[in-house]
């Protein structure tokens, strides 16, 4: 091995074979020889935390994200190419093991200062202390809409920069010319006076051994020339032919099989586990009593699966048996005006004298909207090959948060960090759920009734019921107008609340508002569903601001504007979709053009839904959206995010109704919990907007404004306001949906 | 034994007959690009073809695909590894995220232009219908659909020409 130098948390050197490492995070006393062993390659010793040079000048993105769809891949390596003014083609990625050393840092950074700007590109001291942060709470996650905006600013773009200046440097002395004569393109370093042309692998060796920058000067959006361009995804190749390794694809010698029961009520555990009636059943290996949830392991899925019907299994009483989706809503409306009456409220926004403005207010509109709760449906279910030996513990997984992962497994069944080794592979979708550790823990609660490896795979039924769910939520706004129908104050309650904490904070000029909230205790588990809080939240405050521009018999987008006058970028945004939509044009009978804008993980999305209420059920037949994330890294996989966060959105808002029923979930697959398919997929038309602003997520801001979208478009088709969801309810929905907008209070 | 022909090569198989065809040709076969999304013929996920008909291979039993041929997502590129021309139209128009359910959907899609080389926007929803993306790349599926039957087209009218 070379010899390291680092200076401030930016660290380089050489490893064996003449690869030149860069890595941004590395703190004295780092893990980077640890990992050799793991991360080595023909012609290389050792690696660093996000890129290597090695001798065929082959640049390698090394990215602590999981790829469950977004194209992480392609854009980390963009990020650090566009600064290390590398030859894309010469670029290549490899997915950072689970291991401390990869910890989050940048994440971490982000989300704890809030996004506040750090003097000095990378501040040495509050860097080091977020690293060691990040380590102690096992930080690797994907989610958040965080990898472009934090990751590939805070890590991928300083070590591109790093290792770029370092090649300069150490090309300026072999060439004895000034370092301002040089510039880099392609992999290669130009002398422009001479003619002097090298590929960066040529200094490699000597770049390896200058002290790097600590505050390398990071391109300006002018300079770009990969940023900003949808360079082809780099992960595609294997997911058109079949080649590319999930989870549950994973092959390993003498696997066995395991399908699992989990207690339908939540909270129960096994009493009694009968399976006589499983042991005359062929190529079954064991059946397994868990506590909370019976297995089969067998030498085929189809046998455990069938096997684990065929048990006999008494769960304990709960007292929660009986408990029906009517209890749960009851319970919301019981405490929130237990919450009013008792002066109770959580308090989470106050701003001004809502109450009081009301009471002195000349109008008063009031409405109560409901969301039901949503399982998250990626269509991988749910599962984890682990292989106990001894003290050592190897699971295989597509998990969003593989260190959280490897701990909860180390804390729940007592083995140590260090035996424990996470193979994350590719996630066929996640949306939230493959950041819980439940599956982890089961896959190696199995695997230790085995003496070989073990896949458990989750049934479609097991992964609908077994879910952590998006909460159901109830809301009640009441507002005070003025004598121009213009708000004074906003009133807003509601249940849950979970994050981002300003998901409940509307983003109108509105000088009086009390926003609070109710808890309600039940047992259904509550998970991070694709946008989080933002999905009930925009659905609630976009309506009911739908409802207070048809109540000053204004147009909903004038409406909106004026009351967003002091925020340019959604004013842009919602110019912009409502020119791409042709806003204010005459429609078909029966449909109507809907608005709504959400501001979600620091990017603006406006959409318009138009929507054709002659059918049965509505039918959602064009989306146009705007999007301003600040900067668009890759235009492409960019809208491919926000396509899929519109679709997402509307299976839910359309069809998605998770019910408790005898204390159990009441659906099982995709025939009771549907989802949008290719003949009720709208079309979709994406304007993007680069409003130079701190860059924002991608992942998530799509979804939010989708339902509140089409609800609106259904008021302007049909005069029905529909504050409940889903949407498409046969005979149950705009027939019944009051017809009137507002209600007076 | 059970006699499976898959991807043009016959092979014995000690499995349960009645066992999904799914899990033989994952299990067994380890051809694991066809994936298991729901188990009851719902989402698509699982879909190889049969005699050149798309089946779920999650709901049709080992016994029922004996002695016919059965195509999976490995077997759709050419001898010499040149991709299929939907699966090139699925790159062009960068339609994967996840990936997950793209094997059945490029399924789907090759036996729909088999039988329809020049589908409406209402065939290519009948065909694909069967066929659930939860990352929502239908725009870019029913896109590049259309620009595979462009290209087999185009094809096949050369073919015809040459010959």
């Amino acid at each position: 091995m070379g010899k390291w130098t680092r200076r401030g948390v930016i660290a380089a050197g050489i490893a064996g074979g003449g690869v030149f490492a860069v890595g941004v995070a590395l703190r004295e006393g780092h893990r980077a020889p640890g990992l050799a062993g793991r991360m080595a390659g023909d012609g290389e010793t050792l690696v660093n935390v996000w890129v290597k040079l090695s001798e065929d000048n082959i640049v390698t993105a090394i990215v602590p994200h999981a790829e469950m769809g977004q194209g992480v891949f392609t854009s980390m390596a963009q990020m650090l190419a566009e600064e290390m003014d590398a030859d894309w083609n010469l670029v290549r990625f490899e997915q950072a093991p689970a291991d401390e050393a990869y910890a989050n840092y940048p994440l971490a950074r982000e989300y704890l200062l809030g996004g506040a700007t750090v003097p000095g590109l990378v501040q040495d001291t509050l860097n080091g202390g977020f690293l060691r942060l990040s380590q102690s709470m096992s930080l690797q996650i994907t989610g958040g809409s965080t990898a472009v905006r934090f990751t590939g600013q805070g890590g991928m773009r300083i070590a591109g920069a790093a290792a770029r200046d370092m090649l300069i440097k150490a090309a300026a002395r072999d060439w004895q010319v000034p370092r301002r004569t040089l510039r880099a393109e392609k992999s290669y370093i130009y002398h422009d006076a001479s003619g002097r042309a090298a590929p960066f692998s040529d200094f490699a060796v000597a770049a390896g051994k200058l002290s790097p920058p600590t505050q390398p000067k990071l391109k300006s959006p002018e300079a770009y020339t990969l940023m900003g361009t949808s360079l082809p995804r780099l992960d595609l190749a294997g997911k058109v032919d079949g080649s590319a390794e999930f989870s549950i694809d994973v092959q390993l010698p003498n696997l066995r099989h395991a399908a699992v029961l989990s207690a339908p009520v939540f909270g129960a555990r096994t009493v009694s586990v009968d399976d006589s009636g499983v042991a005359r059943m062929p190529g079954i290996y064991k059946t397994v009593n868990g506590g909370n949830f019976v297995a089969v392991i067998a030498d085929s899925y189809w046998r455990a699966e069938q096997a684990v019907a065929a048990l006999d299994v008494t769960w304990s009483e709960t007292g929660r048996e009986a408990l029906g989706q009517a209890d749960i809503d009851a319970q919301f409306v019981a405490d929130m005006a237990r919450a009013v009456d008792t002066e109770a409220e959580r308090i989470d926004v106050k701003a001004g004298q809502a109450r009081q403005a009301a009471q002195e207010a000349p109008h008063v509109i009031e409405a109560d909207y409901t969301v039901p709760y949503l399982a998250h449906a990626a269509l991988e279910p749910i599962n984890a090959t682990a292989h106990v030996q001894g003290d050592k513990v190897d699971i295989w997984i597509g998990h969003q948060n593989p260190l959280g992962a490897r701990d909860a497994i180390a804390a729940e069944l007592d083995f140590r960090k260090k035996d424990i080794t996470v193979h994350n592979r590719l996630l066929g979708g996640a949306f939230g759920r493959k950041s819980e550790v439940d599956y982890p823990i089961m896959a190696v609660r199995i695997a230790q009734e085995a003496d070989g490896p073990v896949k458990m795979i989750w049934s479609r039924s097991e992964d609908t019921k077994q879910d952590f769910y998006r909460p159901a939520s109830r809301a009640r706004i009441i507002a005070g107008l003025d004598t121009d129908h213009q708000p004074l104050s906003w009133d807003y309650q509601f249940v849950h609340k979970h994050e981002p904490v300003e998901a409940s904070d509307p983003p109108y000029d509105i000088a009086n508002k009390l926003i609070h909230y109710a808890d309600s205790d039940n047992p259904i588990r509550f998970g991070a569903w694709r946008s989080v809080d933002h999905t009930q939240h925009g659905f609630f405050i976009e309506s009911f601001i739908d409802e207070l521009a048809h109540a000053a018999n204004a147009d909903p987008l004038t409406y909106r504007r004026n009351l967003l006058l002091d925020k340019p970028r959604h004013l842009a945004a919602l110019d912009a979709v409502a020119k791409a939509a042709g806003w204010g044009r005459a429609t078909a009978d029966g449909r109507g053009l809907g608005v709504a804008i959400v501001e979600s993980f620091g990017t603006i999305v406006a959409q318009i839904a138009e929507v054709d209420t002659t059918g049965p059920v509505p039918r959602v037949v064009k989306v146009w959206a705007a999007a301003d994330p600040g900067f668009v890294v890759h235009p492409d996989g960019f809208k491919a995010q926000i396509e899929g966060g519109i679709i997402y959105g509307l299976s839910a808002a359309l069809y998605g109704n998770i019910t408790v029923e005898n204390g159990a979930i009441s659906q099982s697959n995709f025939h009771d919990y549907p989802v949008v398919r290719m003949d009720d997929a709208p079309d979709i038309s994406i304007t993007l907007i680069n409003s130079g602003a701190q860059l924002g997520g991608g992942g998530e801001p799509g979804t939010p404004p989708i339902a509140p979208a089409v609800a609106n478009a259904i008021f302007a088709a049909s005069g029905r306001r529909m504050r409940s969801l889903p949407l498409a309810v046969p005979d149950g929905g705009l027939a019944s949906a009051p017809e009137q907008g507002p209600q007076p209070a | 034994m059970t006699q499976l022909k898959i991807n043009g090569r016959i092979t014995q198989l000690d499995v349960d007959p009645a066992m999904p065809l799914l899990w033989a040709i994952r299990e067994t076969l380890n051809l694991s690009g066809t994936k298991y999304g729901c188990g009851i013929a719902q989402c698509g996920a699982c879909t190889v073809h049969l005699n050149g008909v798309p089946i779920r291979a999650c709901s049709t039993p080992v016994s029922a695909a004996e002695g016919g041929e059965i195509t999976t997502i490995e077997g759709v590129a050419g001898d010499d590894g040149r991709l299929h021309a939907v699966q090139q139209a699925w790159i062009d128009h960068q339609v994967p995220q996840c990936g997950y359910c793209q094997s059945g959907q490029i399924m789907s899609a090759i036996a729909l232009l088999q039988a329809n080389p020049d589908p409406s926007d209402a065939d290519i929803d009948d065909a694909m219908r069967g066929n659930i993306c939860r990352c929502g790349a239908y725009g870019r599926i029913r896109a590049a659909i259309k620009t595979a039957a462009i290209q087999t087209s185009t094809g096949t009218q050369e073919g015809q020409k040459n010959g």
